[in-house]
């Protein structure tokens, strides 16, 4: 057989069937489901009299409309507390798993698959959730589909999906400290543009994506939907086993023995080929903000507010004038001047334990800055239980960030944590989009570590320069 | 699905790169649990001030677009959020055909199931689109799925491709999870072949 690269063999032992002009008919291993993309689509089984056909491949939980404030408290938004009604009554009536938000598990769709075990290496995984393409990180193929797709897979376990092409991000060399995951991401995205990788699916590969933790992976891969693309994968190693083994619905004993000596075929055969290749040069990041309203609008922090010369195209220069009057930036001002209002850390793409760690040794021994309100919000309620077992909690409590209960929060403000007009945050989400984090807000993106040192200095600074307590 | 075989429309342009979902519909409008009544939402922080008033200087307000039903914009439209939301809110609103130079994958997916017609061309003619739509009183194209063309009667004329499936599906309005379950036996067999682990079933209350 030809060489194959890990998305070639995923996505050949999915296929159910390939008709004659129509597209390939793949199955889908594992379907996760949220509040706010699935009512329509339960609605529409019950239009058309259709069942939910494999409800074991179906895992549910609430996360973006969810409040961060203590459980326990009424929902004081009416809208958002009838759609999470309205999943808890079409999980019942579908007989769909759901972690409701009492729940332990409960926690954003795209932390809780992996920490329970659920993501596994060599699945296919969907979500209605752009973000989905996180669960990539464990070489599984995973992306986020529309409502109606929801409604599709829901009915059949299947989806008919038009092959995607295949591109290799191989990053040379290793990170310097101070460079995260989330710096890599955004150096990638800076590059390629936020459509660079659309219709393509990313294989990362090379030293320094081998050296990163499942965390680390997981922030790459979410982010890989900045750059268009339709997902993207890294191939399972050591640590992908270290990560998965023992976790509670991970397989146990004989199966999985079995389940690692398939797992250890999927990476890409030697000679795999991809249809676009992109090397970068791990060495050349730092630390990086975006200054604009997409999040390819990225410099290092030691770096200036782009000039509009600097544009090539008319087109880009254009948005990116939008952008700066948008954000009320400054061609040429330095990114270390811009001062913050509101400290974000928290999102699928940074709520994980290592990204509270890595935010707590930066908080540890300082202050916020009292110009600043600055909110940690793990991804589940198991990794906040996990940062107050390890006092992460009490580093940010007593250096006056708030610490608060699971979910999507200010990644998307569907829940009360929203930016207040002209406020601007620095924010580990994944989107810097207008409006995003609420109405005429500002949102820059940056790295956990980054977040929690622009909350104490109350501006950009260099984490590379920091004074860690 | 409404089926879509051609069509022909007044021009709005939106001369934006980049447009993404949470433009398209914001998320404070998200939590309705019904497919209707987005349309009110379509672009809503461009067309509305912070007090609800509409901002005359966006193009979906401008009285000379205000029968469009084409919408005209830069690359890269629909990105972000796979918010299948902002589809209902173009629809719900009255397009039928959306025309730029690149749209983001999820978008253009979630699109097709709503009978909305994406069609991708070259920088230089929606370029040109974009130019005749501001220049012309009450421009219009005429975009046909069939011929797979974009003519105006001024002598603009443009030709795109499309997926042979997509494009099957939507000239016929067909409901593809219909066409889907046609391969029963081939799913049967699929999954007899592949069961659920048997961890997961102790996912669910009560066991």
């Amino acid at each position: 057989m030809a060489p194959r690269t890990l998305f070639e063999k995923i996505w050949d032992a999915h296929l159910v069937s390939s008709p004659e002009g129509q597209s390939p008919l793949i199955y889908i291993d594992l379907h996760l489901v949220h509040e706010v993309t699935s009512p329509q689509a339960f609605d529409g089984l019950r239009t058309n009299g259709r069942r939910v056909r494999q409800p074991l491949r179906t895992v549910a939980t609430v996360d973006h409309n969810v409040p961060t404030t203590p459980r326990g408290l009424p929902i004081a938004d009416p809208i958002a507390a009838k759609q999470i009604e309205a999943l808890q009554k079409n999980c019942r009536e579908f007989g769909v798993p759901l972690f409701d938000i009492d729940s332990p598990e409960q926690g954003i769709v795209h932390v809780i698959g992996p920490e329970l075990g659920i993501t596994q290496p060599g699945m296919t995984i969907v979500c209605g959730d752009s973000h989905t393409s996180t669960h990539g990180a464990f070489g599984s193929l995973a992306f986020g589909i529309g409502t109606s797709e929801v409604e599709h897979v829901l009915a059949t376990q299947c989806l008919p999906q038009k092959k995607p092409k295949t591109m290799q991000i191989d990053v040379r060399g290793r990170l310097l400290n101070g460079v995260t995951a989330k710096d890599l991401a955004l150096g990638i995205i800076g590059r390629i543009g936020t459509g660079g990788a659309a219709g393509y699916v990313i294989e990362y590969t090379g030293e320094a994506v081998r050296k990163l933790s499942m965390e680390a992976r997981m922030t790459l891969c979410n982010m890989s939907i900045e750059a268009g693309a339709r997902a993207g994968m890294i191939a399972p190693d050591e640590t992908t086993l270290a990560y998965v083994q023992a976790r509670r619905f991970a397989p146990k004993g004989k199966d999985w023995d079995n389940a690692v000596s398939a797992w250890q075929t999927l990476a890409t055969d030697p000679g795999g080929k991809y249809d676009r290749v992109i090397e970068i040069d791990a060495a050349s990041l730092a630390p990086f903000v975006t200054w604009g309203t997409n999040p390819g609008m990225v410099v290092p922090v030691t770096e200036r507010v782009p000039e509009l010369a600097s544009f090539a195209q008319e087109s880009d220069r254009r948005a990116a004038e939008q952008a700066l009057s948008y954000m009320d930036l400054q061609p040429g001002m330095p990114m270390e001047q811009i001062t913050v209002d509101r400290v974000f850390i928290g999102s699928c793409t940074n709520s994980r334990i290592e990204d509270l760690r890595s935010a707590a040794r930066v908080a540890k021994g300082h202050h916020v800055n009292p110009k600043v309100r600055a909110m940690v919000v793990p991804g589940s309620q198991a990794i906040k239980h996990a940062a107050e077992q390890e006092g992460l909690h009490r580093i940010f409590l007593d250096a006056g960030f708030e610490w608060r209960e699971s979910g999507c929060s200010m990644c998307l403000g569907m829940n009360p944590d929203i930016l207040q007009p002209g406020e601007r945050c620095a924010s580990t989400s994944n989107r810097n989009f207008e409006g995003r984090q609420g109405r005429g807000g500002r949102t820059h993106l940056v790295s956990p570590m980054m977040a929690a040192a622009a909350a104490i200095a109350g501006h950009f600074t260099d984490i590379r320069n920091w004074r860690f307590n | 699905m409404q089926p879509f075989r051609k069509h022909t429309g007044e021009v709005v342009p939106l001369d934006r790169v980049n447009v993404d979902t949470d433009q398209i519909i914001p998320k404070q409008f998200l939590k309705r649990i019904e497919r209707t009544g987005f349309g009110e939402f379509l672009f809503y922080d461009w067309r509305f001030a912070a007090d609800g008033t509409e901002k005359s200087d966006f193009a979906l307000h401008d009285p000379r677009y205000s029968k469009a039903t084409i919408l005209v914009a830069g690359k890269n439209f629909g990105c972000g959020s796979s918010r299948e939301h902002a589809v209902w809110s173009l629809a719900d609103y009255g397009f039928r055909v959306i025309i730029a130079s690149a749209f983001a994958d999820i978008f253009a997916n979630n699109s097709l199931k709503n009978g909305l017609l994406t069609v991708t061309l070259t920088e230089p003619q929606v370029a040109e689109i974009m130019r005749r739509a501001a220049h012309t009183a009450s421009y219009r194209l005429s975009v046909d799925l069939e011929k797979l063309t974009v003519e105006d009667d001024q002598g603009f004329s443009a030709t795109f491709t499309m997926d042979d499936f997509a494009r099957h599906c939507l000239l016929n309005g067909l409901d593809d999870i219909g066409l889907t379950l046609k391969h029963e036996t081939a799913i049967a067999a699929y999954e007899s072949k592949h069961p659920v682990r048997p961890e997961m079933s102790a996912i669910l209350p009560g066991r």
